[in-house]
């Protein structure tokens, strides 16, 4: 039966179609495409890695020795600036004279770096072009900025992203974690059939409800109270997304615990009992450390369902692509990032490979996690 | 006496500890289900003023500040036929496969891993490789089919898990009972397991009409339209969906302040859709299970 392995195949599909598209990423140009950067003959300059380019486009950084060159002043001409230095008629009706006007500025001003389109680039351009580079890994998994438009040179750092998914996951499980341990526990060891009857089907709700509507709820309850709370400029933050993915990752982490401790042998809860130890000492001493993987499970399930949601942190985290310090301030998440940004790409470009790369590495992610899973319930059975 | 005093006192001790332990686990069970009725209540009570037959029946007009939500519940409705069609048959006979053929064998464990890690891969994982494949390699384009089949794939490890759980569950003495009578495997599993399983095939496969008729990021980049007011005559054509109309509405819409409205009944008919879903489920699994003890 063919239809067996359809999940194997598709989880093969999924690699191979990630990795195709994200791998052009570092074949991908560090400036614009159809741009030329050019410098002085005399500058020592030979390559500039994707943040400096931006930097000094911010004009962050304004002398040559910061990036390994002279002690000059940089001087930044874009192709609107050329009429600072030459009057409309000296660059031709038709801006015919741009291309030698263009060369004779770089060879007479020793710390230009001159941002131009390469048609205007003529076969005898007096300068020095910065070769051609392509995107550096170390740029996009150690790049400290996420700013996918930027001119001349988009920033794809992964770091703000990954550290506001990170936090904004841990947060979630920091709370969800006691309560549904808690929960699991109440439901596995001290409730009646009845309480029972009830608290399974509103867990099921919970988990049954869509994350948009969560989103939504998040978005007009429990942003403006802990903007209200915290007397904060604004309420989308990362403890929101925190909040609303503790509540989604509840679910999850109940079952999962709740199964866990229902594994524990009759027979060691009646030692304990029967020993005199009350039920509570009985839970705390031999059930939960009976059901530890269990937990460890849930855990490990619910940070990974956390990771990966989408819509609701999208709607209530604030989507501010920056490392985050607080739980009090916006952050961007990785699958967030993928959804607000995918839809306004071009199919093939940069960007676009970017995003894919983050669905490759939000992909690893969670194989790990659930490899992990895996590997906490073998060595439970192997004990 | 003073053993028998200090014995009493730790007895007491224990007793106290346990009882505000219990406490504390009682009222934070008990908040779960408080949080449920808040987000259930709070849209119901925002959502019911909203709710009429024109906005059931209606487009949505004037940059979707107004009118009704037609084309939206057409279109997840489409979504959750064509990913059904899709996926149950995929998922039913895979998990059968699994249980009744490839039990313990080394490629029943890789395939129940694969499919414990295919549903644990994110939603907008499944997105992106929905855009990848089926929209840009083979240009379906943004259409019901290629969200259908992302949505189908998504779905098709919960189809799979609870088919294999309900063949688990029935004692091995009915197959061997079959095939004791000279049946063949293939007859004894259409005409005695699969009869006896599908009461909790069924609840799986409602369950997951549930999930998908609720999600939203693999449809973003599949098929998924902003403002599309005329009903989908192929299935090449793109669709309006419930839950990323609430999305649109409700972040980046025309005046966002305006489709509050329309965003609390949005959301009021998706919870009742997943609450009529799940309350099916349950009603038929009691519905079988008493029935099967009769028998």
């Amino acid at each position: 039966m063919i239809s067996g392995s359809i999940t194997s195949i598709t989880i093969l599909l999924i690699i191979l179609f990630l990795f195709k598209e994200a791998a052009g990423l570092f074949n991908s140009p560090v400036i614009e495409d159809g741009y030329e950067l050019a410098l002085n003959n005399t500058n020592p300059v030979k390559h500039l890695s994707s943040y400096q380019i931006k930097e000094i486009f911010d004009g962050k950084i304004s002398n040559w020795d910061e990036v390994g060159g002279k002690e000059l002043p940089i001087e930044l001409v874009r192709l609107s600036d050329l009429t600072k230095y030459y009057t409309e008629a000296e660059l031709g009706a038709n801006f015919e004279n741009i291309p030698a006007k263009a060369s004779e500025l770089t060879a007479k001003h020793p710390g230009i770096i001159l941002f131009l389109p390469t048609s205007y680039i003529s076969k005898s351009f007096n300068g020095k072009l910065l070769k051609h580079e392509t995107l550096r890994p170390g740029d996009f998994f150690g790049g400290k900025e996420w700013y996918p438009t930027a001119s001349p040179s988009p920033q794809y750092g992964l770091l703000p992203l990954l550290l506001g998914t990170l936090w904004v996951s841990l947060g979630a499980i920091l709370l969800s974690l006691p309560f549904g341990i808690a929960v699991a526990v109440y439901l596995a060891e001290i409730s009646t059939m009845r309480v029972r009857n009830i608290l399974k089907p509103v867990i099921e709700l919970l988990a049954g409800i869509p994350s948009v509507v969560y989103g939504f709820f998040g978005l007009v309850v429990i942003v403006p109270f802990l903007q209200k709370l915290f007397q904060l400029p604004v309420g989308e933050t990362a403890l929101a997304g925190s909040v609303v993915l503790g509540i989604m990752a509840l679910p999850t982490i109940i079952t999962v615990a709740e199964d866990a401790m229902r594994t524990v042998p009759r027979a060691m809860k009646e030692a304990s009992l029967a020993l005199g130890a009350t039920q509570w000492q009985t839970i705390y001493k031999v059930i939960i450390p009976y059901s530890k993987s269990g937990i460890t499970s849930a855990a490990v399930l619910g940070i990974g369902r956390a990771i990966g949601e989408t819509m609701a942190v999208l709607m209530v985290t604030g989507n501010a692509a920056v490392i985050p310090h607080t739980l009090l301030e916006p952050v961007r998440t990785i699958p967030a990032t993928i959804a607000a940004e995918l839809g306004e790409v071009s199919a093939g470009g940069g960007h676009y490979q970017a995003l894919f790369m983050l669905g490759v590495i939000l992909f690893i992610i969670t194989m790990i996690i659930s490899i992990s899973i895996e590997f906490i319930g073998r060595k439970k059975y192997s004990n | 006496m003073t053993p028998v005093i200090q014995a009493k006192n730790t007895d007491r001790k224990k007793r106290y500890s346990q009882a505000i332990a219990f406490t504390i686990f009682k009222l934070m069970s008990y908040s779960v289900v408080a949080i449920l009725f808040i987000i259930l209540g709070f849209i119901v009570i925002r959502g019911i003023g909203v709710i009429s037959w024109d906005f059931l029946s209606k487009a949505p007009e004037e940059g979707m500040t107004k009118g009704g939500i037609l084309p939206a519940i057409v279109g997840t409705l489409c979504l959750v036929v064509g990913s059904s069609i899709f996926s149950f048959p995929i998922g039913i006979m895979s998990g059968i496969y699994m249980n009744e053929y490839a039990t313990g064998s080394k490629v029943a464990t890789f395939i129940r891993i694969m499919t414990n890690n295919l549903s644990g891969v994110p939603s907008v994982v499944f997105g992106l490789f929905g855009m990848s494949l089926f929209v840009n390699t083979l240009k379906f384009g943004d259409s019901i089919l290629a969200g259908s089949l992302t949505l189908g794939l998504l779905s098709l490890p919960l189809v799979i898990r609870t088919t294999e759980e309900s063949l688990k569950a029935i004692d091995n003495s009915y197959r061997e009972g079959s095939l004791a009578l000279g049946a063949t495997k293939l007859q004894t599993i259409r005409k005695v397991i699969m009869p006896m399983a599908m009461p909790n095939v069924i609840t799986g496969l409602i369950l997951s009409i549930g999930r998908v008729s609720g999600e939203t990021a693999p449809i973003l980049f599949t098929v998924a339209a902003y403002f599309l007011p005329k009903l989908p005559t192929s299935i090449f054509d793109q669709v309006m969906a419930l839950p990323y109309h609430l999305y649109v509405i409700s972040t980046s819409g025309t005046d966002i302040v305006a489709s509050r409205g329309v965003a609390y009944g949005t959301a009021l008919v998706l919870i009742v859709i997943v609450l009529f879903v799940n309350l099916l489920a349950n009603v038929l699994r009691t519905y079988f299970s008493k029935k099967v003890k009769t028998n």
